[in-house]
């Protein structure tokens, strides 16, 4: 739609063909995001808009009474306002289940769950409405963890579940339930020397993109829809979408906007049906977009996790078993939650062989905040707690932690508990080694020559809370195992349209995608692949919408992986085309179009000796070849239902972290002086964006460990901090330096050998922090994130 | 809602007269929050910055006489000497961008017992100087907060200035918060020692419904510091004081437990606080380094 | 009510705002320039940086009357306010390009305003100084490694305009 301002457009680049993979190419849409000219979807303006504005529940759990709207519709410059009497077609989604209400029917099961909708010529005057839509709500008790979900006579938050987990569920608050058995557990548990256990638990983390959840919808002529909206799968959104606004598929049509982040967060639906339908209703544009406030109620966040672990090993440092128990509590709605469970079950054993294995994981329906997807997805809970379990096994053993860890790495060709058989390289011990061999960083950095204090380097920083005094610095380790991809069967595939041209005498490859560019740099990697592959300077990017298949989601470090192999597919598919259609003009003039092995380089066609054989411009002169190809990554098998045994995943990722902290004992703070860390990506096709990642994640991770909690009340399942006051993210303030060393051993089953990067280093960040804390102050230290109360005893 | 926007300080008062539910607006770092998250619809908002006087300050005499919106940047930048604890203080404010516009009368008006400006205020000692069309008048920083988020205003009041005495030994400020930057103090502590009149005074932050003095840890201290004639020697401070003075600046502490940290922490973290601000000042006037100013 | 002020060296004015709204919200959504980005809108995040009559504040916290007749740089004028040819970027601008300092993009127009704030200040800051000056701007992506590349790269490129430009002179 034309009038529809900061939309996305094309993003060109012109970087000559040295901008291949394995070049740090820089990114196509860097210049338009520092200058301000990027269309985020918060920016999108169209003259005749409307603002849209959700009512939420103030309770955790109630039953509505009734909803009165005269009064917010009786206010001047109110368009529309929305319960869920007034949905067209269907009032559930979800992203496996459809469990979750557009509007809240009858029931609200969490604190901020949708109630209603407003759609007003301004901000203020639709919040001053909903203000007056009055909810009559009768409270319902609340269940917030195994114990009161799982409780005779607790309310059962889903009755008369259809999904395909029902049936295998122990209780119907429990969402999914997978266990791993593997070998004989009892029998090892009777020949172990050591056996270590220990109950840990991982507070609720927010993914906190920096982008709120926003997006605008226009009504089309034709009774259809244009959504501009800032997602992670255009086109699971679509599929969701599309049966509640009562739409056939093709009159919802996504345009990605510019998305700030997401990290997981932006998996699942948020204002986008709202956002259509008071478009469709109000017949004028409609745009939502969430303060801070509410987006930490607009998106699922990390599970909380309750894990209990055993393990045993032998005298000399050998693992035999490994017993575990992974409480996932998934809140209100399903959302990924099965996934996520499947995961943490799978990865339970972290990457260790361990022969004999009894896992059990399981995600809960509760009254607290859903929860859902965010980087690591089930990995980080689970890391967070065997590599607490290494360090104790290390130390009942008499072992340096890594050394520990060395004799029971895993490598390639080793057997995951769940009978996979890792078939690529999987060089833990390696990158244990690396991070170990680095120099530590000098002793007392707060101390200038002069003997001045730098308040800068210490625990509280600019607070001014040390000198010196209290402060004791430890060393911690750990790493990590991720799946790449999606698991558990699940047909993971991804579209790339190329189109290659001549314009103005140079040939222009142009790449379509409904891949959702998040900031992790697709898009830049796009290019490099579309130049490497047709060996042309100049590549557009096409805005990311539905009028190409499905890229699949931007999660599961899966991208470069997926929609980078259907780019490089499509190009291949291309390339031939080319070749066909120079043989065909140029065949005759020269026998090597015939025989030889023919390349596409630096705009022309060579081959394999160097020769050239024609321009591509002049073989392609006015055709324009354009070619639309699937890909999908080998496939994948579920697990089974009472064993966990299966070839679930496609891919596994590794990294390593070695934590330098200094802590200040008596007030608890925590001052992380440096996270290091390596990582096998198997090929870095972008190395500047590859390093990126990595220390993005890693300070995911130290977030995790040190700060990031969503804190909901036990008794009334509120969210008490939902904002950037309370809910505290790394500033760079307490950024340490961030070494990265890259390792790129090939993955002979991926394309040009790439393991995917995003998700990994968040996992054995935060486990490295607190083994470095642990060792400085001898505390044991079961529940991340660390609060000074924890290590101060208060 | 209205836009008020007085030209002069003769303006605002008649302003405030007329509207006593007007919300001052200085460097908007409390008020906007609370509007932009419709925690608060004023019916009328009093911009205050348009008034040059409550931009400067006047240090000629004992006092400094601080007019109520001068940005913490400036304190920090212009009188560190003479407010070092509250140079100190301002440090840890918000970030850049908000000491920029924050200021110490905004931190009064808004009389949280978070505030970090408040235990500088106690320690170093500070009158709020109070005027309405009635007349103006000076409120002893320690009986400012009546509350949490209340203070002694009237309603028709407006904070002019706030005259803090001018430091003449040592003084420090500490505060506890989960994050290096950017954070809501969990709990403070500010201190200075006023050689001349041989007394300490002490401020505490967040450990109470208002910001409080530690009096008995001041008065321990004091006499303590007299008993060894310490003044005059300048000789060391036993760690029996320091654990002491400590103890009874914990004691001083009506704490709640609440998502920033837990009562008995916060407890625990004035009274090591405590301890280390009396080694650093009592370091700071032992070894004569002129006033304990800022580190780094 | 009625706005007048000036962004990036023009005289803008808006009509009928609201007296609740924000500097922000007027910058975005009446005046067309929504490169200042909205993601707390508490000041506890940076994102909306912007110089007011030179000062770099959170453009969220200022009331929108409080801009009466005031001068606010927003990272739209960035480029032009550097000096640099049109259409090209101001070196604080080209320095987070080439460091790879932008991922999602969403924090770097408030970073790049206290960037350029902190280099006028000091042209060649310690790294503890960048990160002081820089600590009111959270970024959720990169781990601020390389945005500490990018001041240490436009600090350097500066150095070095600074001493050509020296050399030129005759």
């Amino acid at each position: 739609m034309s009038d529809v301002t900061r939309t996305p457009t094309g993003l060109t680049q012109h970087s000559g063909t040295q901008g291949g993979i394995g070049a740090s190419t820089l990114r196509p849409d860097g210049t338009l995001k520092v200058t301000g000219e990027f269309a985020y979807a918060s920016d999108l303006w169209h003259e005749d808009m409307l603002w849209g504005f959700t009512l939420r529940s103030p309770h955790a759990h109630a039953r509505i009474r009734s909803v009165d709207v005269s009064a917010a519709l009786a206010t001047g410059g109110v368009h529309a306002v929305m319960t869920h009497d007034d949905l067209p077609a269907a009032t559930r989604y979800g992203l496996e289940i459809q469990d979750t209400p557009v509007l809240a029917d009858g029931v609200v099961r969490h604190h901020g769950e949708p109630v209603a909708l407003v759609a007003a010529d301004h901000p203020e005057t639709a919040r001053r409405a909903a203000a007056k839509i009055v909810v009559d709500y009768e409270q319902l008790p609340v269940v917030t963890d195994e114990r009161t979900a799982t409780a005779d006579g607790a309310p059962v938050l889903h009755p008369d579940r259809t999904d395909p987990h029902a049936a295998h569920v122990p209780h119907p608050n429990v969402v999914h339930r997978q266990p791993v058995v593997r070998g004989d557990v009892a029998a090892a548990r009777a020949r172990a020397d050591v056996i270590v256990t220990g109950e840990y638990e991982v507070g609720m983390q927010d993914q906190a993109f920096l982008g709120p959840e926003s997006g605008l919808a226009v009504p089309a002529e034709d009774g259809g829809v244009d959504l501009y909206i800032a997602t992670q799968w255009l086109h699971a959104d679509l599929r969701q979408i599309a049966p509640v606004l009562g739409l056939p598929e093709d009159k919802v049509r996504m345009t990605l906007s510019g998305v700030g982040g997401a990290f997981g967060g932006r998996e699942d639906l948020s204002m986008q049906a709202h956002a259509c339908l008071l478009a469709l209703r109000t017949r004028r544009p409609v745009k939502i977009v969430y303060n801070r406030f509410e987006s930490f109620f607009g998106h699922v966040h990390r599970h909380p996790a309750k894990l209990r672990y055993e393990h045993g090993a032998t005298r000399d440092g050998k693992l035999l078993f490994m017993a575990c128990r992974i409480v996932l509590d998934g809140g209100a709605y399903a959302s990924s939650s099965p996934a996520v469970v499947g995961n943490a079950a799978s990865l339970s054993a972290g990457p260790y062989v361990v022969d004999n294995v009894d896992v059990e994981a399981l995600a809960l329906y509760t009254n607290n905040p859903p929860c859902g997807a965010m980087r690591g997805f089930g990995a980080v809970q689970a890391c967070f707690a065997y590599e607490a379990q290494m360090d104790k096994l290390a130390a009942a053993l008499g072992l340096h932690p890594v050394e520990f860890r060395r004799r029971n790495a895993m490598a390639q060709g080793s057997v995951m508990p769940t009978g996979q058989v890792v078939d690529s390289p999987a060089p833990v011990a390696e990158l244990l080694r690396r991070v170990q061999a680095l120099p530590l960083p000098p002793q007392r950095q707060w101390e200038s020559a002069g003997g001045a204090t730098d308040v800068r380097a210490l625990p509280g920083g600019l607070s001014n809370t040390t000198h010196g005094e209290g402060v004791v610095r430890g060393v911690g380790y750990a790493v990590g195992i991720k799946n790449v991809g999606f698991s558990e069967g699940f047909d993971d595939y991804s579209t790339a349209r190329i189109r290659l041209e001549a314009v103005a005498g140079e040939p222009v490859a142009t790449v379509h995608t409904a891949m959702a560019e998040v900031g992790q740099g697709g898009v830049t990697v796009h290019a490099q692949i579309a130049r490497t592959e047709l060996g042309v300077a100049r590549v557009t990017i096409a805005p990311a919408d539905t009028r190409v298949g499905s890229a699949g989601s931007t999660s599961a470090s899966r991208q470069t992986y997926v929609t980078g192999g259907a780019v490089k597919h499509a190009c291949e598919a291309v390339r031939e085309r080319v070749l066909e259609l120079g043989r065909a003009r140029f065949g005759t003039y020269h026998p090597a179009w015939a025989s030889a092995e023919l390349l596409l380089e630096d705009g022309k066609v060579v081959t394999d000796g160097g020769e050239v054989l024609a321009a591509l411009a002049d073989v392609l002169g006015e055709e324009s070849i354009e070619v639309e190809r699937e890909w999908r990554h080998r496939p994948t098998e579920p697990f089974d239902l009472r064993t966990g045994q299966g070839s679930g995943h496609v891919q596994y990722s590794f990294a390593a972290h070695r934590a330098v902290v200094e802590v200040d004992t008596e007030l608890g703070l925590v001052k992380v002086v440096e996270l290091a860390c390596a990582q096998d990506v198997g090929k870095a096709l972008n190395p500047l964006s590859v390093t990126g990642q990595i220390q993005g994640g890693t300070l995911q991770g130290l977030g995790l460990a040190v700060m990031e909690e969503i804190v909901v009340d036990p008794v009334t399942a509120r969210v008490r901090n939902p904002s950037f006051t309370d809910y505290l993210i790394p500033t760079i303030l307490d950024t340490p330096t961030l070494p990265v060393d890259v390792l790129e051993l090939a993955d002979g089953h991926a394309p040009y050998g790439l393991r995917g990067v995003g998700e990994a280093p968040t996992l054995s960040s935060t486990p490295a922090v607190v083994a470095a804390v642990r060792q400085a102050t001898g505390l044991a230290l079961q529940r991340v994130p660390l609060r000074p109360e924890h290590l101060t005893g208060t | 809602m209205d836009f008020l926007r007085p030209a002069s300080w003769a303006e605002a008062l008649a302003a405030k007269a007329e509207h006593p539910s007007a919300v001052p607006l200085a460097g908007g770092t409390d008020v906007m929050v609370e509007i932009n998250f419709d925690h608060r619809r004023p019916e009328y908002l009093l911009d205050l910055q348009r008034i040059g006087e409550l931009h400067t300050w006047d240090a000629d005499g004992p006092d400094v006489r601080l007019g109520a919106a001068v940005p913490y940047t400036r304190i920090i930048d212009h009188l560190a000497d003479e407010l070092p604890g509250l140079a100190l203080a301002a440090r840890t404010v918000g970030s850049p961008q908000i000491r920029n516009r924050g200021s110490v009368g905004g931190n009064l008006g808004a009389a949280s017992p978070a505030g970090d400006s408040h235990p500088a205020l106690l320690a170093a000692g500070a009158e709020v100087e109070a005027e309405s069309v009635r007349g103006t008048r000076l409120i002893p920083v320690e009986e400012f907060y009546t509350g949490v988020k209340r203070n002694a205003l009237a309603p028709d009041e407006l904070i002019r200035a706030v005259r803090i005495r001018k430091a003449t030994g040592p003084q420090q400020f500490s505060k506890v918060g989960t994050r290096n930057a950017m954070v809501i103090a969990v709990c403070a502590f500010g201190i200075a020692l006023h050689p001349g009149s041989r007394t300490v005074r002490t401020g505490i932050g967040s450990a109470a419904p208002t910001p409080v003095r530690a009096r008995a840890a001041e008065e321990f201290l004091a006499a303590a510091l007299d008993d060894g004639r310490l003044w005059d020697t300048r000789g060391p401070l036993g760690p029996a004081v320091a654990g002491e003075f400590a103890e009874l600046a914990s004691g001083a502490c009506n704490p709640i437990d609440d998502v920033r940290g837990s009562a008995a922490y916060r407890r625990r973290a004035v009274g090591v606080m405590a301890r280390r601000t009396l080694g650093w000042v009592w370091g700071a006037y032992r070894g004569n380094e002129g006033r304990g100013a800022a580190c780094a | 009510m009625r706005v007048t002020f000036t962004v990036n060296g023009r005289v803008h004015e808006a009509d009928d705002v609201w007296e609740g709204e924000s500097l922000l919200y007027v910058l975005r959504e009446r005046l067309g320039l929504p490169g200042s980005k909205n993601a707390c809108e508490q000041g506890e995040c940076g994102s909306c940086t912007v110089r007011l009559d030179d000062v770099p504040v959170c453009a969220c916290l200022v009331a929108a009357g409080q801009a009466e007749g005031r001068e606010v740089v927003t990272v739209e004028g960035l480029a032009e306010r550097s000096g640099a040819p049109g259409g090209r970027l101001s070196p604080v601008q080209q320095a987070f390009v080439d460091a790879g300092a932008v991922q999602c993009g969403f924090c770097t127009p408030g970073l790049l305003v206290a960037t350029d704030e902190l280099l006028e200040r000091h042209p060649d800051p310690s790294d503890a100084d960048i990160r002081e000056a820089l600590s009111g701007n959270l970024c959720r992506c990169t781990g601020y490694e390389k945005i500490l590349d990018a001041v240490r790269l436009a600090a350097a490129r500066g150095g070095e305009t600074a001493r050509d430009g020296e050399a030129a002179r005759p």
